[in-house]
């Protein structure tokens, strides 16, 4: 008789199935396991939908996307499934995890012809009160810690199904929703134009987040709290 | 003379005898109606029956809020990111579509003009304020043994919490079930309004563990098999199909299920407690109640609660040899480990021995083995994570595999999961896979 038969003679195998297997290593990277099987380092397209990454990201930006799944404010029935249960300083610890990751990017591709998108992206269209895209998520485009996610790097339907969602409200953040306003503002042409554009660029040696805002956002957004900029102010 | 033939001696006979059945029939359904309403209408104030239950609360208050806790109202009474208590949420049923009311002391929207009476005649009768008889999908066939006391004490902490202004839509309900007036025949059936009796042969424990259990707890509303009207039928936690959701509650009472004759009470009190156990960890609903009520519930009350389910006798039948598997099921169980070898065997192991704490075994594992396959399959589509409890705060999880298993890989893995390792049971088909609900 070896040891797990006497073990389990003696207590069943309540005891037999803690004394068999290796505890697994008490790690967040253990924990975070389950999101990369969507959740790949440059993003992956799967059975039904695009994953975006989440390496590199800003832990402020994963983390209030968490809890938008978790209460309903993004609609997607993995992730709201996924997060119902988890306490907001877990989805945190969580979410420091991922932006703590190095990102991949994948390569650029050529962009010819002509599009309205750099303007839009470099100085808004202050008529229709749309700012450039570049106030608020960084001079280079690849975001703003904690808070602002880079543009960069992102398949161009990820992008237009983002703004796409922005326009009928089936991805909300907390009001005011500055995207949301901004979204339902562009027109389908220009959301292709940005998402392509966007697409299209190539990637910086270093393509980090910025680490702070250097100056008030264009908008009020309820996801970028406004003491972002307290210590700036004299 | 056809006149005549109208009055002939055989049809007067016909004519009293269809006479003496009309009355008949109408005492009959006189009597029915009596009855239906007598039921209906006592309300015999059981209160006196009541125990004294919590003790060491500074306030009626602070009390409320730790039984409605245990009652988990919230868990009902609260949209997805709502305010808590403010209603809204939607329960699907076989019947139609409940929409959960607001239960703040909001004065229009709310409870605010209700008194400590009407709430306790909702909590023991089934009856709003205004009388009108309310549906079962608030169980108020279990909250009928909680006591007057604890009632009050429920009320008095919901008429603190800020009153939400949300008038919640009306529920979307099939004919006939739409019509309220039938609830009456519903209720005469299936309803008796009582008090939690105590078992005197018990210690307080036990009978503390049952109050909880069979009252505020309500664990009968998922653990039972309902019957075609949505009542809970058959033996007290006896296991069923949860109200229109896809997945299965075990029974409480069969060893071959969830039931806790054998396992010992420190299992228990983990599993209520923790959401996870070194055995099992809880998924989908129960996963949701350990979330949002068991893991705020006293040290004391959860192990009252597990003394008084590790009592309940086993039900299950006695188990017969299982029979030859054939070869065409040897051979989906073979190609159901290769998928086993690729998805799950670096968390749950080899032998399907899992890992302690983190990942549940499969090996000798009552859940993966029930009756029906309908929880493993939705473990293996959602994935999951325990919830946060104070003892396990950053809970390990399970990547959903809806996204990249087909319906048939998800059969062949469970199918081999259900059927190593000494485990046995049914084999399951990509048709059983793709008819599992999402909700």
């Amino acid at each position: 008789m070896n040891r797990f038969q006497l073990l389990s003679f003696f207590c069943g195998s309540w005891c037999l199935a803690a004394a068999a297997a290796p505890a697994p290593p008490d790690t967040i990277a253990e924990r975070a396991k389950p999101c990369l099987s969507c959740h790949a380092a440059d993003g992956k397209t799967g059975k039904f939908e695009y994953y975006p990454r989440l390496h590199g990201k800003p832990k402020g930006y994963l983390f209030n996307q968490m809890l938008n799944f978790r209460d309903g404010r993004r609609s997607n029935r993995p992730m709201a499934l996924l997060t119902q249960n988890l306490s907001d300083v877990y989805l945190a610890e969580i979410a420091g995890y991922f932006a703590a990751q190095e990102p991949r990017y994948p390569t650029a591709k050529d962009l010819t012809h002509e599009t309205p998108a750099p303007t839009l992206i470099k100085q808004g269209d202050l008529a229709r009160n749309i700012p450039a895209c570049t106030t608020c998520h960084g001079k280079s485009l690849l975001g703003v810690a904690p808070n602002i996610p880079g543009l960069l790097g992102l398949p161009s339907d990820y992008v237009s199904a983002q703004m796409g969602a922005w326009k009928v409200a089936t991805r909300r953040a907390p009001a005011p929703d500055c995207m949301g306003e901004i979204a339902k503002q562009l027109s389908d042409i220009e959301v292709n134009a940005v998402a392509t554009w966007l697409a299209a660029q190539p990637l910086p040696a270093n393509p980090h987040p910025a680490p702070a805002l250097t100056e008030a956002l264009p908008l009020k957004c309820g996801s970028v709290p406004d003491i972002a900029l307290a210590s700036r102010k004299p | 003379m056809r006149q005549r033939a109208r009055y002939c001696p055989g049809e007067s006979q016909a004519v009293k005898r269809a006479f003496i059945i009309f009355i008949a029939g109408t005492a009959l359904l006189f009597g029915f109606l009596v009855i239906v309403i007598v039921l209906n209408e006592s309300e015999n104030d059981t209160s006196a029956l009541a125990t004294s239950t919590v003790a060491n609360f500074v306030d009626p208050q602070t009390r409320g809020a730790y039984l409605a806790r245990a009652g988990n109202c919230a868990g009902c009474h609260t949209v997805q990111g709502g305010q808590p208590y403010a209603g809204g949420r939607e329960l699907p049923t076989p019947f139609g579509t409940f929409v959960t009311p607001n239960i703040t002391p909001h004065h229009v929207s709310g409870i605010g003009i209700w008194t400590a009476q009407d709430f306790w005649r909702a909590m023991q009768h089934g009856k709003g304020r205004d009388g009108k008889l309310l549906y079962p999908a608030f169980p108020y066939t279990e909250y009928t043994k909680v006591t007057r006391e604890d009632s009050d004490a429920i009320f008095s902490y919901l008429q603190t919490i800020a009153p939400a202004e949300n008038a919640v839509a009306p529920d979307r309900l099939r004919f006939p079930y739409n019509i309220r007036a039938l609830l009456y025949v519903w209720r005469a059936l299936y309803f008796k309004p009582g008090a939690y009796e105590l078992v005197a042969n018990q210690t307080p424990e036990w009978n503390r563990g049952a109050y909880l259990v069979q009252g505020l707890g309500h664990c009968n509303a998922c653990h039972a098999t309902r019957n075609a009207l949505g009542a809970a039928g058959g033996a007290a936690l006896g296991g069923g199909q949860v109200a229109g959701h896809s997945w299965y509650a075990p029974s409480l009472t069969s060893r071959a299920e969830a039931g806790n004759a054998d396992v010992p009470i420190e299992e228990i009190i983990a599993l209520l407690s923790t959401g996870q156990s070194s055995k099992t960890a809880a998924s989908g609903p129960m996963a949701e109640v350990i979330w949002q009520s068991l893991q705020h519930l006293s040290a004391p009350d959860v192990r009252a609660m597990a003394v008084y389910l590790k009592s309940l006798p086993d039900s299950s039948a006695a188990k017969s040899a299982p029979s030859e598997l054939t070869a065409d099921a040897r051979q989906r169980i073979a190609k159901g480990s290769k998928i086993y070898e690729k998805h799950c065997k670096d968390c749950h192991g080899t032998a399907g021995e899992g890992a302690p704490g983190a990942y549940p075994p499969l090996a000798d594992n009552r859940s993966v083995t029930l009756p029906s396959p309908l929880n493993t399959i939705r473990s293996v589509l959602d994935g999951g994570f325990a919830p946060s409890t104070a003892s396990n705060p950053r809970p390990y999880g399970m990547p959903p595999f809806a996204h990249s298993l087909s319906s048939e890989e998800v059969a062949l893995v469970v199918s081999y999961a259900r059927n190593s390792w000494g485990n046995r049971a049914s084999l399951v088909t990509a048709v059983e896979v793709d008819k599992t609900g999402s909700d």
